[in-house]
């Protein structure tokens, strides 16, 4: 089960160009917005702690400097200005704390001491939570003469930091909208940017796909740099291509000389030798061999009519061909082959003309073999109906015969290529008749139907799109 | 004799403030229920305020609130702030004319925050955060009874005018002064420190008041008193709406408001962390915040509603700024400092 879900993942394809962008401009503008918002909110709250420690340092160092020693201690007057100031910046709550030789003295005994030793000159930063909040604290140490004795003066002043944070939050949160408006905007761009970036391929793709499928001159497309190796690549490969056809196609040209030529001339010997026999036993001999040599004739008729059905599918030539005109020459040449066996070909034709666009010679050759199979599976003294009609936008052509069936088979099996029917008998063929016709109708984009038709015999119907 | 007297009394209640903190429980000086016997729940509320003024908005908070009832504890501002402070007394609503005590409540974090209506309902300069908001402001001011002095005496339009007027009339005035005691009112300690902040024009009224014997009271309702009964010639530092409800034309004295400067203090009022049900203390506070609870306080106290537009119009009215600053002189170290300058100065030879 994990293997086949392995191997459908691996089979799927992989994403498409301007998918694979745009996610990655996304994310690329995702990430730019959240370094925004946390550059701002540090830089903002780094920013206006120090500005409140210089603050909150000298107000403490200038509590620390107003102390005076008085006989019998020290005297200590707090300006509420400097109150006043430090509580000013969103409303702070202030707390402060005197120490006299290790004793407090006044304020609130109770804030937390430094954890370093503090000097006159500097104030000690720290942080300590105190009864419901959380303080910043500012301390500083002196020394004062006390009844002549110096003593240890330790000043802390705090204060609370929720104003501040509360600025800082508020900056952060407006680097953050405007990192989601950033990152809303690349949305829209993005897919802006994959466009404007992939239109060059596009339109490539489309300069390519309109040219005709016998247009294999090379591809001059002004294409950005990146794409040129591609360009070079396809159109190398449009030159292998033109010389395999061209070589293709001399070959079929030089096999149908090479085989037809001697078959033809070794039946008229043959038909010559026939004539001029006198005994019996070789006149036998040659007739077996005149049958033999129209045999091999067909099969190589056929096969070529095969590789040039192959060879021409993929040229996709784009002729009008007249379906009536075409049919009727078609019955016409099989005349005297239906005479022999005392066969009838009824033909019905329309009074329109009904044009198909395609390759001339295929279609001549899917009906010639349609025709040619009619009359070689159908029982002496039997008629073929030939039929053309207008259907939609199809001109449909059928062949019906009296002949032996399908035995039972369907198209998709009689048109594998060599293969023939269960019930052929002693008739020859190739097994490449229904192959060339069932090629021939998808080169031209129509359809091909092959039934029993319910009082014996077969009916073989062609559709084929009329040209507009 | 007469400084030993001043000393003596100072020291009295230097103590009774030094063990006012220590005590078991705080001192009230009144206490009233309002309200009908049969109400399912009791605020409590704390206040500086006499019963007489708070009367009016209680009767009209209950008529409105007639499930609830009110019970009103009147102390000192030194003990409302210990009933807080150290004994943690369970008040859901506690207001105060001294504006720094209640920013020392506030600042050490025994108030709970108030809700975004109330705080947005008051201007920046009429609140702290959002634990602490006015909901009265009034000017502190200088009383004199005119029909003591000789006929025809201009009135002192300044403190160095009231100087003058103290250093003319002597024998008048000897005796006959009367202002708080910082030492045990919290509000009158307020009062000097912001006049102290204002003008250096205090310690030579200081000065001059010492050497007349100045009498030391705990409150602005005695002062008044000793005014009427003619104990008192002048009184120093008075809360203007005690004034303007106690006295009568018939009284003969005048309420100044000194031209240099008149310190205009903001009842402020919190809802303490004690409190056992803030959600009354709130609807309380909202109701004196309202425009019918200001319109009963202006009436009962006669001074005018909170407003900005007031000190626009008399710039001479210098507003208290509600604000850490308050919770310098609260030092001990300062506050020691700056009563025995007060005293020194009191104490003139």
């Amino acid at each position: 089960m994990s293997r086949r879900m392995n191997r459908n993942m691996n089979q799927r394809r992989p994403a498409s160009l301007r998918r694979r962008l745009v996610v990655q401009l996304i994310a690329l503008s995702a990430v730019l917005a959240l370094i925004l918002y946390v550059a701002v909110r540090l830089g903002a709250e780094r920013a206006s702690e120090a500005t409140l420690d210089g603050i909150l340092g000298a107000a403490t160092i200038a509590i620390a400097e107003e102390l005076r020693s008085v006989e019998g201690g020290a005297e200590l007057e707090l300006s509420p200005g400097t109150f006043s100031m430090l509580a000013a910046m969103g409303e702070e709550r202030i707390f402060h704390r005197l120490d006299l030789g290790g004793h407090a003295v006044t304020g609130y005994a109770d804030l937390p001491l430094p954890t370093a030793t503090p000097t006159a000159l500097t104030a000690v930063f720290y942080n300590a939570p105190y009864r419901d909040a959380e303080l910043r604290l500012a301390a500083v140490g002196r020394s004062l003469m006390i009844d002549n004795r110096p003593t240890p003066v330790l000043v802390i002043v705090a204060q609370t930091r929720e104003g501040q944070r509360a600025i800082a939050q508020q900056l952060a949160n407006r680097a953050a909208a405007l990192g989601l408006a950033v990152f809303l905007i690349a949305v829209p761009l993005s897919l802006l940017a994959a466009g404007t970036l992939l239109r060059p391929i596009a339109r490539l793709a489309e300069a390519v796909s309109r040219r005709g499928g016998h247009d294999l001159r090379p591809v001059h497309h002004r294409a950005p740099a990146e794409l040129q190796p591609l360009v070079e690549q396809l159109n190398a490969f449009i030159a292998r291509l033109r010389t395999t056809l061209t070589q293709t196609e001399t070959f079929i040209a030089e096999a149908a000389h090479h085989i037809r030529t001697p078959l033809a001339t070794l039946r008229s010997e043959a038909e010559i030798a026939l004539r001029q026999a006198q005994d019996e036993p070789t006149r036998v001999q040659l007739r077996s061999m005149i049958r033999a040599t129209e045999e091999s004739a067909r099969s190589a008729n056929q096969l070529l009519d095969h590789a040039t059905v192959l060879f021409r599918a993929e040229q996709q030539a784009q002729d009008k061909v007249d379906l009536g005109v075409m049919t009727a020459a078609l019955v016409d040449r099989f005349g005297p082959t239906a005479d022999l066996k005392d066969m009838q070909l009824a033909l019905s034709l329309p009074s329109e003309r009904l044009e198909t666009k395609g390759d001339a010679v295929l279609i001549e050759a899917a009906l010639r073999n349609l025709l040619d199979n009619a009359l070689k599976y159908s029982p002496a003294d039997s008629t073929v109906d030939i039929s053309l009609i207008r259907d939609g936008i199809n001109a449909r052509l059928s062949v019906q015969d009296q002949g032996r069936g399908l035995g039972g088979e369907t198209l998709a099996d009689l048109s594998q290529r060599f293969r023939r029917g269960v019930n052929v008998g002693q008739v020859v063929g190739s097994g490449l008749g229904l192959t060339i016709v069932a090629e021939t109708m998808a080169a031209v984009q129509g359809r091909f139907e092959l039934t029993d038709r319910e009082d014996g015999g077969t009916c073989a119907t062609l559709w084929f799109p009329l040209s507009v | 004799m007469r400084n030993t007297l001043v000393s003596t009394f100072g020291l009295i209640l230097a103590l009774s403030w030094a063990l006012s903190g220590t005590a078991l429980a705080f001192e009230i000086e009144d206490e009233r229920r309002f309200g009908a016997p049969n109400a399912t729940r009791e605020i409590a509320i704390l206040s500086t305020t006499d019963i007489a003024l708070f009367s009016p908005l209680a009767e009209a908070f209950l008529a409105r609130n007639p499930t609830l009832s009110l019970r009103y504890v009147q102390a000192t501002s030194q003990q409302v702030h210990a009933a807080i402070d150290t004994e943690r007394a369970a008040f859901d609503l506690v207001t105060s004319s001294a504006m720094d005590l209640q920013m020392k409540l506030a600042n050490d974090g025994f108030s709970l925050p108030l809700p975004a209506d109330v705080i947005n309902a008051s201007p920046d300069w009429a609140r702290w955060r959002d634990r602490l908001v006015a909901i009265a402001q009034e000017p502190v001011v200088l009383l004199l009874a005119t029909r003591a002095l000789p006929e025809g005496t201009p009135l002192p339009r300044s403190r160095r005018d009231l100087i003058a007027l103290l250093r003319d009339n002597a024998p008048i005035f000897e005796g006959r002064i009367g202002t708080y005691n910082p030492v045990i009112s919290g509000a009158g300690f307020l009062f000097l420190t912001q006049d102290a902040r204002m003008s250096d024009s205090i310690w030579r009224l200081a000065e001059v008041m010492g050497r007349l014997n100045t009498r030391l009271f705990c409150c602005s309702g005695d002062m008044i008193a000793g005014l009427r009964n003619g104990d008192l010639v002048m009184a120093y530092n008075v809360l203007g709406s005690y004034a303007v409800a106690r006295l009568t034309p018939e009284d003969g004295v005048q309420v100044i408001l000194p031209e240099d400067f008149t310190i205009t203090l903001q009842r402020t009022a919190l809802v303490p962390s004690t409190s056992t049900q803030p959600d009354l203390g709130i609807a309380l506070l909202r109701f004196l915040m309202s425009p019918e609870g200001q319109a009963i306080q202006a009436q009962a106290t006669g001074q005018p509603p909170l407003d900005a537009e007031t000190f626009r119009t008399q710039p001479h009215l210098r507003p208290i700024r509600l604000d850490p600053g308050l919770l310098a002189h609260l030092d001990t170290m300062t506050r020691t400092r700056f009563l025995a300058e007060w005293t020194a100065a009191l104490d003139q030879p």
